[in-house]
């Protein structure tokens, strides 16, 4: 009938002391996750289609499609 | 409209309305009428919390004899008191052990089920709905619409680099 007294204090301290470690890194492993899978090849992603740019030739073939309110397809 | 016999009806309707009304409000008319069973919240009360290790009362507290006479040798030294006197000094100051108050119950099995059955009365309703009281819908949803939304979508390029458009081979003029 004599059972071990339990523990009364420091519950807090020991339970931020194994958790806020944990917590710390699962953050930064998911902060640099998604810089390497989403704005790392969102910017490249950018990149790529400004090199090859041509903002004339885009704007004749939507002038073209009639989108435009301000200045109507050449054939008008 | 205040006739005789219409003031007939509206003391009947007022007869039948106190007669058919709730048990409370009847148990506020007519006090001692029936027996209660309600606690009284305004006295300390026993429960079994786990967050409220010490209730605002013992769970006993008509003692019997011999319940008195344990009442009094827990008085003196513990020590003296034996394993089954101690359990049963526990029992009348407390209902449940932690453990029992902890024991798994299965009520998520009734509360899972319950609104699983819920879900899917919702979605009879939901397809009765669909059939009987919408309206039809705006022509824009009208495949002939939707394809030509979707060529003045392309036209604008929304979306070129990394959404709509960008899916969108405008050499060979088909998806990507």
């Amino acid at each position: 009938m004599s059972l071990p007294k339990p523990v009364m204090r420091g519950l807090l301290g020991k339970r931020l002391r194994f958790h806020l470690p944990i917590a710390f890194t699962l953050s930064v492993i998911a902060a640099v996750a998604f810089k390497y899978a989403v704005t790392e090849p969102r910017k490249q992603a950018y990149a790529d289609f400004y090199k090859q740019y041509d903002a004339m030739k885009e704007f004749s073939a939507m002038r073209e499609a009639g989108v435009f309110e301000s200045v109507r397809p050449s054939g008008e | 409209m205040l006739s005789v016999g219409h003031m007939g009806t509206l003391l009947a309707r007022r007869a039948a309305a106190a007669l058919l009304s709730t048990g409370s409000a009847r148990m506020m008319a007519s006090h001692g009428h029936e027996v209660s069973q309600q606690t009284d919240m305004s006295l300390p009360m026993y429960w079994d919390r786990l967050d409220t290790p010490l209730p605002d009362k013992p769970h006993q507290e008509q003692l019997s004899a011999t319940d008195q006479a344990l009442k009094r040798k827990e008085t003196g030294p513990w020590t003296q008191l034996t394993k089954e006197e101690k359990i049963a000094l526990y029992r009348l100051m407390f209902d449940k052990t932690y453990a029992e108050m902890k024991k798994p119950t299965n009520e998520w099995k009734t509360v899972i089920g319950g609104i699983l059955f819920f879900i899917g009365l919702t979605g009879l309703v939901v397809l009765w709905q669909t059939h009987y009281v919408y309206p039809p819908a705006p022509r824009t949803f009208d495949p002939e619409w939707q394809a030509q939304q979707v060529k003045r979508m392309l036209d604008m390029r929304v979306g070129p680099v990394e959404g709509f458009s960008s899916k969108w081979d405008y050499e060979k003029g088909q998806w990507k």
